[in-house]
Formats: C-alpha cells, structure tokens, sequence
C-alpha cells in the first residue's frame, strides 16, 4: 500500500490551495492525498479541481477545518 | 435554494440576480452603469466620513455595510464563519491602497468594469483588458511561488468587529448626526451627483444584505473567475460574471439604460490608455490578494481579518486618491493620477516579487 501524500494548504489564500494541491497530484498516476485546509471555500476548490482530474474525493470536517482526501 | 446556490450553476443563479438587482438600482436612483461599485461605493464612504473632501463624492452607501452584514449571517447560518487573519495583514493594506488607487482612474471596480460595459459604454473594455493583463502579470507570480502566508484562527469575538462597524456606518446614514464645526458633519452628504445620486435607503440596504448573502454562498468573484479561467482552465467563476454582465445588459436595454459609445457615458473618461492601466493595477492588486473587493468585503463578513485589513486599505486609499487628487473623474484624469498609477503598479510588483513562498 503507497503512502499517503499530506499536503497542509490551511489559511492560505485562493488560489493556493488548489495550486498546492496540482503540485502534489502533478506526476501521480494512483495512490492517497490528503489536503488540509480551513474554509469550506477552499475544501470545495480543491475538490472540485481534483474531481476534474479524474480523482475520487472525500471530504471530512477536522478539529481545525477541513480535510480532502484524494484517492485514484 | 441553498443548494443551487453552491452546486456547479450557482455562479449562473447569484450572477444573474446580482446583475438584476444592480440595475433596479439604477433604476430607483443610483447613478448611472452604478448600481453596485464597490470602489466607489468605498469612495463615497470615506468621504461621508470626512477622509476625503472632495463633495461630490460624500454618501454612506448602505450597500457596503449590507455586503458585510448578509456575509456574516449567511456564514453564521451555514457554518462558515471563521474568524482568521495574520496572512501579511500590512502587504493587504498596501494592495487594498493601490487597488483603489488604480480603480479611481478607470473610475469603478470590476464589478462596475462588467456593469459599464452591459450599459453600452465602451471604455469599459479598456478597463476590463486591463483587468485581464493585471489578473495575467498575478498569475505570473503565483506559478512562481507568490504567497503571503498562512492565516491563523482568531478567538471568536474578534469577527464581529466588521460587521459591528458596518452597523455603526448604517447608524449614521440613518441618524445622520450633525455637531461638527460650522454646523457641517461629522457624516457629509454630497448635494450635487454623482453623490447625490442613490436609490430608498431601504432598497439600497436590501440589496447590499441580499447581494451579500448571494455571493458569500457562490463565491461570487469577478477576479478569481478570470483568474480560475486563465490559471487553471476552471470556468465555475466565470459563469458568474457571464451571466452578471448578460442579465444586466438585458435589464439595462429593457429599462433604456443601454446607451451605446465612447463619449458622454456616465461618471466614465475616454482616456483609454490610463483606463486601461489603472485597471491593470487593481487587477494585478486583487489578484496578490487573492479576490475582488466584492469577495473581500463577502471574506470580511465571515470573519477574515486579512481581508477586512485589505477592505480598510481601500477605504485609506480612497481618501488619499482624492486628497492628492490621483482620482479620476468624468472630466478626465486627475492631476497625480499618471504618477500614483506607476508608483502603485511598481508597489505591487515589488510585492508579487518578493513575497514568495520558504517550503
């Protein structure tokens, strides 16, 4: 099993959260992501941009925001 | 309602409605392509709070403190209010000045760039392409690793100051308080236009708690949706201002607003060089900052600190605009407004240079 690829994208402003996650996808064929962020703004950017790239997305409320998780 | 407005055609939904809204506006008395200006409506209002004296310009727009206030209960509702801030706060203060700066020379913010053009004023194209080469030089940065850091939660209380102060601008448009020297202020109200100009204080106060409430759901944002579009291939945004500029370009031909041309346009010049520069350097400002000043204002209502510091930045740099006359006006060009323009567009590369990213 690959392991799972945590990028922290909390506080940042748009559109970084989605930049930081392209960054992490960029090369990946398969495997887990999980992105962490704090706005619900930026949870449904980022999903939105991986559903676009073909991933399957989860998304989970935190103690302190909301995390994404990637998966393909 | 809740759920069209975040699905994939909220954009279209809260786009169309802002763009009713802002010519029914005009309609019941805002002045003209003007029903909803964020920079000048910030203008006006530092001037009705005496930061500038320019008295054409002085009135307490309702729909400013109405933008924060629908945010802020749309976001208490749906859970999104979050109080944060401590992402560069004195960077956002100086981008909120050179914003404004720059959109007193085209004379209106993107949304009015969009409202401008759906009136038939074709000035408005100068500005909205330079918008587009401000959002594009933004761009440029943020592939290369411009950020201005992290923001950090904030205790509760402390997002509640905006919209405590948007309830004491509404206070005073209302009360309208008058002990200053010479029986004058402190509140001014302009009496000739385009200060003058503005629909029923109610109407107006509606509409900026209904906008407000609209965009804080889609996210409505008339930068990120050219920035998402040219950055990443994400037309969601986009939909909104599409349909923004759709609806009131057909509201306006309905109502015989739509006057086609360059010359004689409402509160608009025809130095197309400067229109095009000086919305060059708000577009690239919004872009560092991450959103419009719509968005801002929306950001500042669910609490964001970074973005009601951006919002103050706006309302200093409108007052500065006029006080050292870089603001534009229907005559043309102000006296300072080639020099403030290079100097804000200078600020903010220096800016979009430095500020980058330590992994």
């Amino acid at each position: 099993m690959s392991d799972t690829i945590v990028v922290n994208a909390s506080g940042l402003s748009c559109p970084q959260p989605v930049l930081e996650t392209k960054k992490a996808l960029t090369g990946l064929t398969s495997g887990r992501v999980e992105v962490q962020v704090d706005t619900v703004t930026s949870r449904d950017n980022v999903a939105r941009f991986a559903t676009n790239k073909g991933w399957t997305v989860e998304k989970k409320e935190t103690e302190t925001g909301y995390v994404v998780i990637l998966s393909r | 309602m809740d759920k069209m407005l975040t699905s994939r055609n909220g954009p279209w939904i809260a786009g169309g409605l802002i763009g009713l809204i802002a010519v029914v506006l005009v309609k019941y008395g805002n002045p003209g392509n003007m029903g909803f200006c964020v920079a000048c409506f910030t203008r006006d209002i530092a001037g009705a709070l005496g930061l500038h004296r320019a008295n054409v310009v002085q009135f307490l727009r309702p729909e400013i403190p109405g933008f924060i206030l629908g945010a802020f209960v749309s976001s208490l509702i749906f859970g999104e209010f979050r109080p944060r801030s401590g992402s560069s706060p004195i960077a956002r203060f100086v981008l909120g000045v050179c914003a404004m700066f720059g959109a007193l020379v085209f004379l209106g913010c993107p949304w009015r760039a969009y409202l401008r053009l759906a009136g038939g004023d074709w000035t408005a194209l100068y500005g909205i392409g330079g918008l587009i080469v401000g959002v594009l030089v933004g761009i440029g940065f943020l592939w290369n690793g411009f950020s201005l850091g992290a923001s950090d939660q904030n205790p509760r209380p402390t997002g509640l100051l905006m919209p405590f102060l948007a309830l004491v601008l509404l206070a005073f448009v209302f009360v309208r308080p008058l002990f200053g020297p010479e029986g004058t202020g402190p509140i001014f109200f302009s009496e000739k236009a385009p200060g003058s100009l503005h629909a029923p204080l109610l109407l107006s106060l509606g509409a900026g708690l209904l906008v407000g409430w609209l965009a804080q759901r889609s996210r409505f944002c008339t930068v990120g949706a050219l920035r998402d579009l040219l950055m990443l291939g994400d037309g969601h945004l986009f939909k909104g201002i599409l349909a923004f500029t759709v609806v009131a370009f057909g509201a306006n031909y309905a109502l015989g607003f739509f006057k086609p041309g360059f010359e004689g346009q409402p509160v608009a010049h025809t130095n197309q060089l400067w229109n095009f520069l000086g919305m060059a350097l708000s577009g690239l400002a919004f872009t560092l900052a991450g959103g419009c000043p719509g968005r801002q204002l929306i950001m500042t209502g669910e609490g964001d600190g970074d973005a009601a510091i951006f919002v103050l930045g706006m309302l200093t740099g409108a007052a500065f605009a006029h006080n050292f006359g870089t603001a534009s006006s229907g005559a043309g060009i102000g006296a300072m407004g080639i020099p403030a323009t290079i100097a804000g567009i200078v600020i903010c590369l220096a800016i979009g240079i430095t500020c980058r990213q330590t992994a």
